[in-house]
């Protein structure tokens, strides 16, 4: 596994963009991985990250404690074709629905959003509604994220 | 290798590779009984105390506060009537990172993973009508603002009428895993250490001799990844470098080190478990001893409080969590650990209810009174199998040890970003597996069940936040603004200067300034972190 980390600054957020070696550019599909809000806990966010360069896609993370200004600046900055959350506190109803209402005043209604984290069953629907085209849970294998975000993502 | 077997090989979770059955090894000698000792005797690889749970079971705490202040007290008060003999108080996010309920950066998150104390307003809230000097044990979730924490305690404690030095108090305190894991970090490694250190100072200098200062946490170092001798190592290298602070400000081993204690995962690998809580306890002794001059046998005895692996837990089939944690449980109790908190089967998913709290509680009472494991100190010692083990991890956990040494100690670790490089390591490598289902979670990669279980599961009071805001506006209103102001102006003093800041903290807090105008000075001071991404 070989990585090219890119250290740098965009819209206030120190980022690692994180590429495997050999992938075309150009194709590539380019995520923003983010941590919203106050939770400490990258151990998700991070295991997805590597899953997702491991299978070509080219990752942004913002690192911890981002807020909702800072992660649609970074998407917006960064010309990204998906935005994932990762949100383990409990806080996903107030920072999701901030994230999507910012995004849509930037113009990036057009950019799927994917939330993982400790999402109760019964929030799924609610995050629906904001728009969120779907959600990660504790369990699930990282070949699933890799799938949605393919199938979810459109590179332009 | 026989071609029927189950696997080509058998490892443990940190990958040592089991024999099909263990005996004597060369060195069964007489040195043995030196290696292992006796219970209550160096090393204490057999426990801390020579009668362990034959003088008294273990302290059953349980993780518990949520929302504000008077939910949390409730919900203490109904923890004690069910015979909990020590509790912890988790804290929300914002109070934890040092914001307070109208600051923006708490928004959505006031309450939600523990209580909201913004000041000693919300800490007399919290305690009322709880007989604080009868608890055995008072735990928090504080790191980054342990200091504030204790000054808490001691204004509150005054105001009652309590001697401090009376209360029970459990801090975790150990802010460097914060850097490490978990997150909950204000100020930069350096200050931050200092700062942690000021509360072990404080308890040696003012016979706090019934407070623990400090719990240092290989637990979230786990829970990022991190395999069990990472856990240890990682974690013994944060607690030399707080107590080489310690020793250059003239503080002995032999006057603090009897009340730190060490807070580790409870895995589910048994027999691995079971010999990481022994060779923790062996390592620490002769650390203690041979680093740092500790001479008598409360201070070179290690006293540990376990959690069950959280992250061990699956949202899938969640009441099989039950089973996980009565095995986790069991490792714990063989192991020899002094304070116990057992997880929720909902822990995958929220903070617990006060159902799944109760049968967490009931697996460690069953496992006390009914199992019988509790009557024989160190059941497990002498086996031969888990004495290598206990070898094995020891070995890993040293060599660990001194390469954190030779890259300059723990600081400098989390600067370069080692620690969290090698634990995100750990991590992926383990969900690789997990992924291929090399590794089997039933009812995860395997067993899976066609429909989902439906669970109850906590729901913090929306409204929370709003009257927390209220709360706390309320009171900058009332409260004497010139006292607040010249008491933290004191207080940016004392940090400018370098010296200890409990008492001017004290003096903040009593005056009614709040948990974020308090850290917002010493951010003022020290800065805050940014943390350091690697993969």
């Amino acid at each position: 596994m070989k990585y090219a980390p890119l250290f740098g600054v965009c819209g206030a957020v120190t980022k690692i963009a994180l590429y495997s070696e050999g992938a075309g550019v150009g194709q590539r599909i380019r995520v923003l991985l983010a941590k919203p809000g106050l939770d400490g806990h990258d151990r998700g966010v991070k295991v997805i990250a590597r899953a997702l360069v491991d299978a070509g896609v080219e990752v942004i993370y913002t690192g911890l404690h981002r807020s909702p200004e800072q992660i649609v600046r970074a998407a917006v900055d960064e010309d990204v074709d998906l935005v994932g959350l990762s949100i383990l506190s409990g806080a996903h109803s107030a920072l999701v629905n901030e994230i999507m209402n910012l995004m849509r005043d930037s113009g990036l209604a057009a950019i799927p959003v994917v939330v993982g984290g400790t999402i109760p069953e019964d929030d799924r629907a609610e995050l629906a509604d904001m728009g969120v085209a779907a959600v990660l849970g504790p369990g699930d294998p990282m070949r699933e994220a890799v799938r949605l975000v393919k199938q979810l993502a459109r590179p332009h | 290798m026989t071609k029927d077997l189950r696997k080509a090989e058998f490892r443990t979770s940190d990958g040592i590779v089991l024999e099909r059955v263990y005996g004597p090894t060369a060195d069964d000698s007489a040195d043995f009984r030196d290696r292992i000792g006796l219970p209550g005797e160096f090393p204490f690889t057999r426990g801390a105390d020579p009668e362990m749970y034959r003088r008294a079971f273990w302290i059953m705490g349980m993780y518990s506060g949520a929302g504000n202040a008077e939910e949390t007290n409730k919900r203490f008060r109904y923890l004690l009537s069910q015979g909990q003999t020590g509790f912890s108080i988790a804290l929300d996010l914002p109070t934890q990172m040092g914001y307070d309920p109208d600051d923006p950066k708490a928004r959505g998150e006031v309450g939600k993973i523990g209580v909201s104390l913004a000041s000693l307003e919300d800490f007399e809230l919290l305690f009322d009508g709880i007989p604080l000097e009868d608890i055995r044990q008072i735990r928090t979730t504080a790191n980054a603002i342990s200091p504030l924490f204790a000054a808490m305690v001691i204004a509150m404690a005054r105001r009652k009428g309590i001697d401090p030095g009376n209360i029970k108090l459990f801090l975790q305190n150990d802010v460097l895993k914060e850097y490490v894991a978990r997150g909950t970090y204000i100020y930069p490694p350096g200050p931050s250490l200092k700062h942690s250190v000021d509360v072990i100072e404080y308890c040696a200098s003012n016979g706090l001799e019934n407070w623990t200062p400090m719990s240092v946490a290989g637990y979230h170092i786990r829970d990022s990844g991190a395999t069990p001798a990472q856990e240890l190592a990682f974690c013994l290298a944060n607690a030399m470098a707080y107590f080489r602070e310690a020793k250059s400000r003239g503080i002995e081993a032999d006057r603090f080190a009897q009340n730190i204690w060490m807070f580790l995962a409870g895995d589910i690998n048994l027999l691995e478990e079971v010999a990481k809580f022994r060779c923790a306890r062996r390592i620490w002794a002769k650390l203690m001893r041979d680093r740092f001059g500790a001479r008598i046998p409360e201070t070179q005895a290690l006293k540990i409080f376990c959690y069950t692996l959280g992250g061990r837990l699956t949202a899938q089939q969640p009441l099989n969590n039950i089973a996980r944690v009565a095995i986790m449980t069991l490792g714990a109790v063989l192991g020899g650990v002094q304070t116990l908190a057992t997880s929720s089967y909902d822990e995958a998913y929220s903070t617990p209810t006060e159902e799944s709290a109760a049968i967490a509680l009931r697996i460690q009472q069953i496992v006390a009174h009914e199992s019988g494991v509790a009557d024989i100190v160190d059941a497990l010692g002498g086996s031969w199998a888990v004495e290598a083990l206990t070898d094995q991890l020891e070995d890993r956990v040293m060599a660990m040890l001194s390469d954190v040494e030779e890259r300059g100690g723990a600081v400098a670790c989390i600067e370069s970003g080692y620690f969290q490089r090698e634990i995100s390591g750990a991590a992926y490598r383990h969900q690789c597996e997990v992924d291929s289902a090399e590794r089997v979670v039933v009812g995860v990669n395997a067993f899976e069940a066609p429909e989902k279980t439906k669970i109850h599961l906590y729901r913090p009071d929306p409204e929370i936040e709003q009257r927390q805001v209220a709360r706390i506006r309320a009171l900058r209103k009332r409260r004497n603004q010139g006292a607040v102001e010249s008491a933290l102006a004191a207080l940016e003093a004392v940090a400018r200067s370098g010296g200890n800041t409990i008492d001017s903290t004290v003096a903040c807090v009593e005056a009614y300034a709040t948990t974020g105008e308090i850290c917002a000075t010493l951010r003022r001071v020290w800065g805050r972190y940014e943390d350091r991404i690697v993969f």
